[in-house]
């Protein structure tokens, strides 16, 4: 099977490119921890109430861990609990979500926060609010007619 | 002289004929656009918390 | 010997088995860009749904309908032409077959669009649990893929048909392709399968209280990406076969092509967790597993760019074209069946590069469920894939229905492919701007109390009405060229292009014809990229989820 020199040329450079993306992204997940959202942790959806972590929506300090705050959501048809929170400017935050009911999506417009939360499992990221500002908080996976007018706010105030 | 001419003619229509040169340029116009996109994304997902 | 199967015609009678599926696929394009024009209607804010109409409702129409229906019919007919043109007419048994599955996948859509109809299945084209439809909805779902089970089975009755008779004989190239992409779909079609029978039916008729939805998405995602590879192949088999007939030129390489279909065949399946990246329930290593494995089937494609420009090239040049670019002037730009399609192949390189940077792992956050989504989407599928639908319908049609594609159509059919470019320039354009933004998708308009970042999406969704009316033109255009190629085009002979290699001595070495290797590799692939996960997904399942209707 015979290939062209520019297409052995081009293909050299197509992979090497794809290469490079991998590697900036390896680097940064596996070594800079920077991975998406992937709990393995799980919670019986109709506890919710009950879960240590998810009795009480909202923003709370914590000692001895990586980060300085959990700020813990519930997600239900159609509200995410709370449905404002106030978040120091730089304070590193584990965002810890569930669902109630059926599968959402909690997106904050303009960050990297992005996570799917679903029935059973406990989604969470971990990171450090620097910028002042006031970030919409809204469902993006759609979950029943009011999908769109599910939302909180997440105020960084300094 | 006109059959040097004629040579000197015949030469350059064959190489021109099977230049695949545009062909590289324009996949290369190609990647220069997926690398630009890919980078452009991942400063916004830098600069980003 | 190699020609005596290559029919001048596509038999009349296999011409009425692919037109019964193009009737399908074109009233599907007429449903369903109705809901597409409603939904950006609604998204700018200005206009209201009237009689309570849902505009979760209208958009799984538009999904469904578009998504499914339209492309399943359109590739499985033009599939069986292909197939028809290239390998020799089929048989009664296989035609018989052929109209079978055509019954079954039409029964099937009626079925679920009766539901969406009745509003007992808002769920969306993807039907996620525990957002639980009528039974009815996955039943019929199951059926449009039964039923194409039965078309793939014609085919590859076809093809194992030709190798017999032809001993030692690489199969025609375009027989080849469609036996590949037949292959990848029954291979990924029995993830949703899977998930339809053994969960989600017995599920909704109540017969088990709840569902695993980790093992749900993963058997849905499983087959959601080898399915956007199930419509861009068959895009795939005009750009490299029947384009360079069209233009009057040759196939750059009969070898390479085969070897691109191979790799999408390997690469398009092991790789569903990058719809899954930001979900909990996957280990991270797992999914930049898959990352890499999605990195991968990117090289077939670039593959594919090189040998359309040089196909192009080589043209202009042996027409005499010199310089860096003269090529460009010699092409038929005049001719709808090769620049309706070639706006296409412009559209896929955006949407190539935004398919890259969707499956970058953590990057995914950035975008994932962000309406950059659906503008990505509406590049690949809905302008790559579709334009080159139409661009194929414009003399497939009338060769089939013994007519011919007049200058007139001619000339609509190309403001029709220019009115599609303009619509999804603004359209696709805005949604990928808003999306960065983080402006979701699959959301009906809503200032989401009175939020700054909400109010700065706005105009961007009035850009995307503005495209998506002037795509709904292109629509309404492109059904009145059909119902013209199908019924009222003056009676003539209109041809099938078949491209020949550049070189016709190097024979396709017959490796590519070894199924046992290739289907081989693929299933070692999958096991070995979902294995793992998917036992995780089972052993470490949180509690089942209730159904729930909440539309």
């Amino acid at each position: 099977m015979h290939m062209h020199k520019f297409e052995k040329i081009w293909l050299i450079f197509g992979v090497t490119a794809l290469l490079v993306f991998l590697s900036v992204l390896g680097v940064s997940a596996f070594y800079l921890g920077n991975q998406p959202p992937s709990c393995l942790a799980v919670v019986d959806p109709t506890k919710v109430d009950e879960h240590e972590t998810f009795k009480e929506p909202g923003l709370k300090k914590v000692e001895g861990k990586d980060w300085d705050y959990e700020l813990v959501f519930v997600a239900q048809a159609f509200a995410y609990t709370p449905g404002t929170v106030e978040v120091p400017l730089g304070a590193k935050v584990k965002v810890i979500a569930t669902s109630k009911d059926v599968i959402h999506g909690f997106g904050v417009a303009g960050t990297n926060i992005n996570m799917m939360v679903e029935p059973g499992y406990i989604s969470e990221i971990v990171t450090t609010f620097d910028k002042v500002g006031e970030y919409l908080v809204l469902c993006n996976e759609y979950c029943g007619s009011g999908h769109h007018l599910m939302t909180s706010m997440i105020k960084v105030v300094e | 002289m006109a059959k040097a001419e004629l040579k000197s003619e015949t030469k350059t229509e064959i190489e021109d004929s099977s230049s695949l040169k545009g062909t590289l340029v324009s996949v290369f116009f190609v990647g220069f656009f997926i690398v630009v996109l890919w980078v452009g994304v991942y400063f916004l997902y830098l600069d980003r918390f | 010997m190699l020609k005596t199967s290559l029919n001048l015609k596509v038999d009349r009678r296999d011409a009425k088995l692919v037109m019964a599926h193009f009737y399908v696929a074109f009233i599907a394009l007429l449903v369903g860009g109705l809901a597409g024009l409603l939904q950006v209607l609604v998204r700018s804010g200005k206009f209201e749904l009237p009689a309570g109409i849902g505009y979760y409702q209208i958009l799984t129409v538009h999904g469904v309908v578009l998504g499914l229906v339209l492309t399943t019919f359109f590739i499985m007919g033009f599939q069986l032409a292909a197939v028809s043109k290239t390998a020799g007419t089929f048989t009664n048994k296989q035609r018989t077959i052929g109209w079978i599955g055509f019954w079954i996948m039409t029964i099937g859509t009626v079925a679920a669009a009766v539901m969406i109809l009745l509003n007992e299945a808002s769920v969306l084209y993807t039907f996620y649990a525990p957002l639980q439809a009528h039974f009815v909805f996955y039943l019929g779902l199951t059926l449009v893929v039964v039923g194409s089970w039965a078309v793939g089975t014609t085919i590859i009755l076809k093809y194992a048909e030709w190798r017999r008779a032809n001993p030692g004989q690489p199969s025609p190239l375009l027989t080849f392709m469609a036996l590949v992409n037949t292959m990848m779909w029954i291979v990924a079609t029995i993830g949703v399968a899977a998930t339809v029978l053994i969960q989600l039916l017995p599920w909704s008729l109540g017969l088990v209280e709840t569902v695993n939805v980790g093992v749900s998405r993963t058997l849905f995602w499983y087959f959601g990406h080898p399915l956007v590879y199930f419509w861009l192949l068959p895009a795939y088999m005009a750009w490299y076969v029947m384009i360079p007939k069209i233009i009057g030129g040759k196939i750059f390489s009969d070898s390479l092509a085969r070897m691109s279909f191979i790799l999408f065949l390997l690469f398009s399946i092991p790789v569903g967790f990058h719809h899954q990246l930001l979900e909990p329930g996957i280990d991270p290593a797992w999914k930049f597993l898959q990352v890499v494995l999605t990195f991968l089937v990117v090289i077939p494609s670039l593959m594919t760019a090189f040998s359309l420009f040089a196909t192009f090239e080589s043209y202009g040049r042996s027409q005499g074209a010199t310089g860096l670019f003269g090529w460009l002037k010699k092409l038929p730009w005049k001719d709808a069946r090769f620049t309706v399609p070639f706006i296409g192949m412009l559209a896929f390189i955006p949407a190539g590069a935004g398919g890259i940077v969707n499956a970058s792992h953590q990057m995914n956050q950035v975008v994932h469920n962000t309406v950059w989504v659906t503008g990505h989407f509406h590049l690949t599928v809905a302008t790559a894939v579709v334009l080159t639908f139409f661009g194929v319908s414009f003399w497939l049609v009338p060769h089939l229905t013994g007519r011919k594609l007049t200058k007139k159509i001619n000339k609509l059919a190309l403001i029709q492919g220019y009115l599609w470019a303009i619509g999804m320039t603004f359209m696709s354009g805005a949604m990928h701007a808003a999306g960065l933004l983080g402006a979701p998708r699959r959301s009906s308009f809503s200032e989401y109390g009175g939020a700054a970042q909400a109010a700065e999406w706005i105009p961007y969704q009035i850009a995307q009405a503005v495209g998506g009316s002037i795509l709904f033109i292109a629509i309404i255009l492109m059904l009145y060229i059909f119902v013209n190629l199908a019924f009222f085009a003056p009676k003539g002979e209109e041809e099938f292009p078949v491209g020949e290699a550049a070189n016709q001595e190097e024979k396709a070495p017959m490796v590519f014809e070894n199924w046992k290797l290739w289907l081989g590799i693929t299933v070692l692939l999958i096991l070995f990229a979902y294995t793992i996960p998917f036992i995780d997904l089972i052993k470490n399942a949180p509690p089942g989820a209730q159904g729930y209707k909440l539309w």
